[in-house]
């Protein structure tokens, strides 16, 4: 058990600048600009250390003047006013810098797409909203975003402040109840990005990820029709008897399934459950074996997350874990 | 005082370390004794909860055993009166009810209760519906969360303050706080006090 933890925390720190989920490992726009301003900054800030080091010890080695207090008088007055010119060119550069990323975050580019997140203790709910051309559907902790292009996210809150934190693309953005922010995401290279809340909205913040995905303008749209489809309608005999179970039980007074008499709203929509890379936000991946695991027990997984544990006979587990399944 | 600390004796220092240290003390005592929330509802405990015995008009009844083997942990138990606010509106209860005023369905805040005021009549008519119009929730929702629901039904309506409340609202307050005996102060707003239907079921 010890020497497990030990090796998890080894690995967790070894994976803290590269991999998924860094903010080093700048993918998008607006992340791009944030690493080039932070390093930026940070050579400034190594250079500025450094020359003061290097006075300090040019000062300590060098040997007492034996000229007149006049003349050191002089001296230390250019060597003060130096440094003082140097401290204001260094910060009024850094001001600038910090000025221009900033404004190259919030370039006005009309979005290709625009997205409401509704976060949720303790997961998210995505809508994409329809457009002339084609209509909007919902999906839950995954999205899928075109490579390139603007992504509008129109950030809400249902009960606590959460924060909204790809750090591969973007920066940090709260989502507060009762109000409305905004987040542009453009990624400009296709990958699969993690994200996380990143402000402690209750007992399983920790367990509250999210995946954005961007692809190819084609893979894009591909995914997004199937998103509009309807549940898929099981074919074997198992899962057949799962969808009679998910309608007759409680599951369909949460969650909905389009094209099914689940309408509920409470949880997340499972039109296309099957799939979404993980289940639960991030936190189990997308077996049938997980699924019903979940659907057994909810709150030993994730305790006091808002879905109960349904009694359920075995066999139903298993039609039911079916079903989910294959809901792609 | 504090520039008296700043150039004061050790030992004036030592006790303002001491005064520190044991306010310290006491706030981790007071968070260890906070009270256990219980997430997972064991399934036997589930079903045992489930039986329900009313009166033979439906007005009231008894709880099962196990409920005061548990110490009543739907009206003592803050976390679960906050589900229940949830589930309030998660289930579409302000639909009819309203914001406990009533609408089409009863008012659940003047005291006045068509089945008795007792948990197990109110888990009842969740559980199983009414007749005018209350729908049975048996299917939609599990024994915990019935239970969940009932607890703050109850403390909707309730006639004596309580220490336990729910989480407070984030919008407008639009009726008393569910912990300050909301019944009673609005029963005691000299409004007439309307001709009430009778209680039970329609004959």
């Amino acid at each position: 058990m010890k020497r497990t933890s030990t090796l998890l925390l080894l690995a967790s720190l070894a994976s803290g600048c590269s991999g998924a989920q860094s903010a080093l490992n700048a993918e998008g726009h607006a992340a791009i600009e944030l690493k080039a301003l932070i390093v930026g900054v940070i050579f400034v800030c190594a250079a500025v250390w450094l020359l003061v080091m290097i006075a300090l010890v040019l000062a300590l080695a060098r040997r007492r003047d034996r000229d007149s207090g006049a003349i050191s008088e002089r001296k230390a007055a250019v060597a003060v006013s130096g440094a003082v010119g140097a401290t204001v060119l260094v910060i009024a550069g850094l001001t600038i810098a910090s000025f221009y990323t900033t404004r190259a975050l919030s370039e006005a580019t009309t979005p290709e797409l625009t997205i409401d997140v509704t976060a949720q203790q303790w997961w998210w709910q995505f809508t994409y909203v329809g457009s002339d051309s084609a209509g909007g559907f919902v999906t839950a902790n995954e999205i899928h975003v075109p490579v390139g292009k603007a992504v509008r996210l129109r950030l809400k809150s249902s009960d606590v402040i959460h924060s909204f934190w790809v750090p591969s693309l973007a920066g940090k953005q709260d989502l507060i109840p009762g109000r409305e922010n905004t987040l542009t995401l453009r990624a400009e290279r296709p990958g699969i990005y993690r994200g996380q809340c990143a402000e402690f909205c209750g007992l399983q913040h920790s367990h509250m990820a999210l995946f954005v995905i961007a692809e190819a303008q084609a893979d894009y749209e591909r995914w997004a029709e199937r998103q509009r489809g309807l549940g898929a309608e099981p074919r074997e005999a198992e899962a057949v008897a799962g969808k009679a179970v998910f309608m007759a039980k409680q599951c369909a007074a949460c969650h909905t399934i389009r094209g099914t008499r689940a309408l509920g709203t409470t949880g997340p929509d499972l039109s296309h459950v099957g799939s979404r890379r993980t289940i639960a936000a991030g936190l189990l991946e997308n077996t049938r074996g997980s699924l019903a695991a979940w659907i057994a027990d909810p709150q030993t997984l994730k305790p006091g997350n808002n879905m109960p544990l349904v009694p359920l006979s075995s066999d139903e587990l298993r039609q039911l874990a079916a079903y989910m399944e294959g809901l792609e | 005082m504090p520039g008296k600390v700043l150039n004061g004796s050790v030992a004036q220092r030592l006790a303002t370390i001491l005064c520190i240290l044991s306010l310290v003390g006491l706030a981790a005592l007071i968070g260890l004794e906070r009270q256990p929330r219980q997430y997972r509802t064991d399934p036997p405990v589930a079903a045992a909860l489930n039986q329900l015995r009313l009166m033979p008009a439906g007005i009231g009844g008894a709880p099962p055993e196990i409920y005061f083997a548990l110490d009543k942990p739907y009206e003592t138990s803050a976390y679960d009166l906050s589900q229940g606010k949830r589930l309030y509106s998660w289930f579409g209860c302000p639909s009819c009810h309203g914001d406990g005023r009533g609408g089409a369905g009863p008012s659940l805040l003047d005291g006045w209760w068509l089945y008795g005021p007792s948990l197990v009549a109110i888990a009842s008519s969740i559980r199983d519906g009414r007749p005018r119009g209350m729908p049975a929730f048996r299917s939609r929702m599990t024994t915990d969360q019935i239970w969940q629901l009932a607890g703050y039904v109850k403390t909707i309506g309730a006639y004596s303050a309580s220490l336990t409340a729910p989480s407070r609202n984030d919008d407008k307050h639009t009726r008393p706080a569910e912990n300050r005996a909301p019944a009673a102060i609005l029963f005691n707003e000299d409004r007439p006090v309307l001709p009430r239907s009778e209680q039970g079921p329609p004959s």
